[in-house]
């Protein structure tokens, strides 16, 4: 469970820069990075829980 | 910044509830001491916050220059880490004590009451302006015009459907105070990676709108533009813009946790993350809609619009859960303070009390808009009582005066203090106040009158009580 929850993360994670950097690139439109970190920013919260523990 | 209070919400008990709990009266043991990777990621998180979003625009209304922005914040967000780590986290190290119970033992009961209430009220401006900001991000929800967005020149509410934003925002916030620190402890934990790559996607997104990966030039101010804030002044804001947390000793209640003092550069994640970086990438959000839309910088735009223009509704939730992370534990901790002032109240009563201060305080965008006047503020005031304790810690001996005065007359009220506290600060904001002295400029001047009155005071009353004596 949490090998796929740091997957997850870590693919959310990367959703949520990654495309912005694409952008920055003139790699890829601008709504299509607004779409990726919002989705991203879903299974992030989501997967998180699992993945970071809170001491 | 913190200029933030997410973790040091159990510092301000003066309630007996939890006495005991967090070794809030005694010193942490061994068996609780923790290694450097436990202060990494918390300091990453305390700094990356909605104050973020509105100091870095701030920086550029103000016509800073690029080489204050990128030499300036590097130079004054080093001196803090430095701070951190060779005074405030040796004094932690070696007492293994709370800010709070260390004051106790040198002020008396008494007088940390009057500190923790100064605490209370400030954090509750803080805390305002979090809320503030995180109204910014509801605005582009609704059809556009139908809440107006305060600008950087707004000191009063722009309208009913702006106060009502700010009234359900703060609301919100005070419920979950009420409920428990526990849950947006846990939130703020869980937001803090995902809210830095927000703000470099803020950045990326925004130098590809500009079609320029010339940052020094795009921080570079057009030519005319009045100077408000020198280099230096960028220096002395970065360094002392947590002044209430390193020379003030806040975080002892924090570093009291750590195995040695090299748990002290564990601040630098949130410097050089939380502040350096987000403070950049959010100025230039703010150069992108002057130079694309033609805005007056000195007015300035919200961060909600300016985040959904740029990474759409995830920008949004960021502002949001930044604001609110920053915001909740202090609503949290500002009801202890008041609840310590007035013992019959409920400790529900107190939130709800601190919960109305902050909402009053965020429907008046005049704190969150002076942020970087508020920010040095709040260091003058709160960071002369770390002054105390470092004499108190390293020079007491050396110099003939007591050590843990209070403690060991039993007083709860040490007048030496409170003189040697209000005397600076008092000259401090008459600066400010009179003489336009910048606000960050005021925190150090402001600990080292302290520092050196207390001594001054201190000496005179023990020369007093020894002539007594004989």
């Amino acid at each position: 469970m949490r090998t796929i929850a740091t997957c997850l993360g870590l693919a959310a994670l990367a959703g949520t820069i990654v495309p912005a950097v694409l952008f920055m690139l003139h790699a890829v439109p601008l709504d299509a990075v607004k779409s990726i970190m919002l989705l991203s920013t879903i299974v992030w919260f989501a997967v998180a829980p699992f993945w970071m523990k809170v001491t | 910044m913190n200029a933030t209070a997410s973790l040091h919400a159990t510092d301000t008990d003066t309630s007996t509830s939890r006495a005991g709990s967090e070794f809030e009266r005694e010193r942490v043991p061994d068996s609780e001491l923790k290694g450097p990777s436990a202060f990494w990621g918390m300091y990453a998180g305390e700094h990356t916050a909605g104050t973020e979003f509105m100091i870095g625009p701030l920086f550029v209304a103000w016509g800073a220059s690029a080489a204050g922005l990128i030499f300036g914040l590097l130079l004054g967000n080093l001196l803090a880490v430095l701070t951190w780590r060779y005074l405030t986290a040796v004094i932690a190290c070696d007492e293994r004590l709370t800010l709070y119970y260390k004051m106790e033992k040198i002020a008396g009961r008494n007088l940390v009451a009057i500190y923790n209430l100064a605490n209370g009220l400030l954090f509750c401006f803080l805390a305002g302006s979090m809320i503030t900001v995180s109204a910014t991000a509801v605005g582009p929800l609704f059809p556009a015009g139908m809440i107006e967005m305060p600008t950087f020149d707004s000191t009063l509410p722009t309208g009913p459907a702006w106060i009502a934003s700010c009234i359900v925002i703060g609301a919100a916030m005070t419920l979950v105070a009420l409920k428990g620190y526990g849950v947006v402890a846990q939130m703020g934990h869980y937001a803090a990676p995902w809210m830095f790559l927000v703000f470099l996607a803020c950045a990326c997104v925004t130098l590809g709108k500009l079609h320029s990966l010339d940052v020094w030039q795009l921080l570079t101010p057009p030519p005319g533009t009045e100077q408000k804030i020198s280099f230096l002044g960028i220096v002395f804001f970065s360094w002392f813009c947590n002044a209430a947390m390193h020379i003030g000793m806040a975080d002892l209640s924090v570093l009291r946790f750590a195995r040695k003092p090299t748990a002290g550069w564990a601040s630098a994640s949130g410097m050089f993350l939380g502040h350096y970086v987000a403070w950049i990438c959010a100025a230039l959000l703010l150069v992108y809609w002057v130079r694309a839309h033609g805005i007056d910088p000195t007015k300035g735009k919200d961060p909600g619009t300016m985040v959904d223009d740029a990474v759409g509704w995830a920008g949004l939730i960021c502002v949001i859960i930044a604001g609110w992370t920053t915001a909740n534990p202090t609503i949290y901790r500002a009801g202890l303070a008041f609840q310590g002032m007035l013992p019959g109240i409920s400790r529900t009563t107190a939130t709800l009390m601190a919960g109305a201060l902050c909402i009053a305080a965020g429907i008046f965008p005049a704190f969150a808009m002076n942020l970087l006047s508020f920010v040095g503020l709040y260091g003058t005031v709160l960071a002369p009582v770390g002054a105390i304790i470092v004499v108190d810690h390293f020079l007491a001996d050396r110099l003939g005066i007591p050590r843990d005065p209070a403690e060991h007359t039993g007083s709860t009220f040490n007048v030496n203090v409170l003189l040697a506290w209000l005397i600076p600060v008092a000259v401090a904001l008459y600066c400010y106040r009179v003489h336009n002295v910048f606000a960050s400029y005021l925190p150090l001047p402001s600990a080292l009158a302290c520092g050196f009155l207390y001594y001054l005071l201190s000496k005179m009353s023990s020369g007093r009580a020894a002539a007594a004596r004989t």
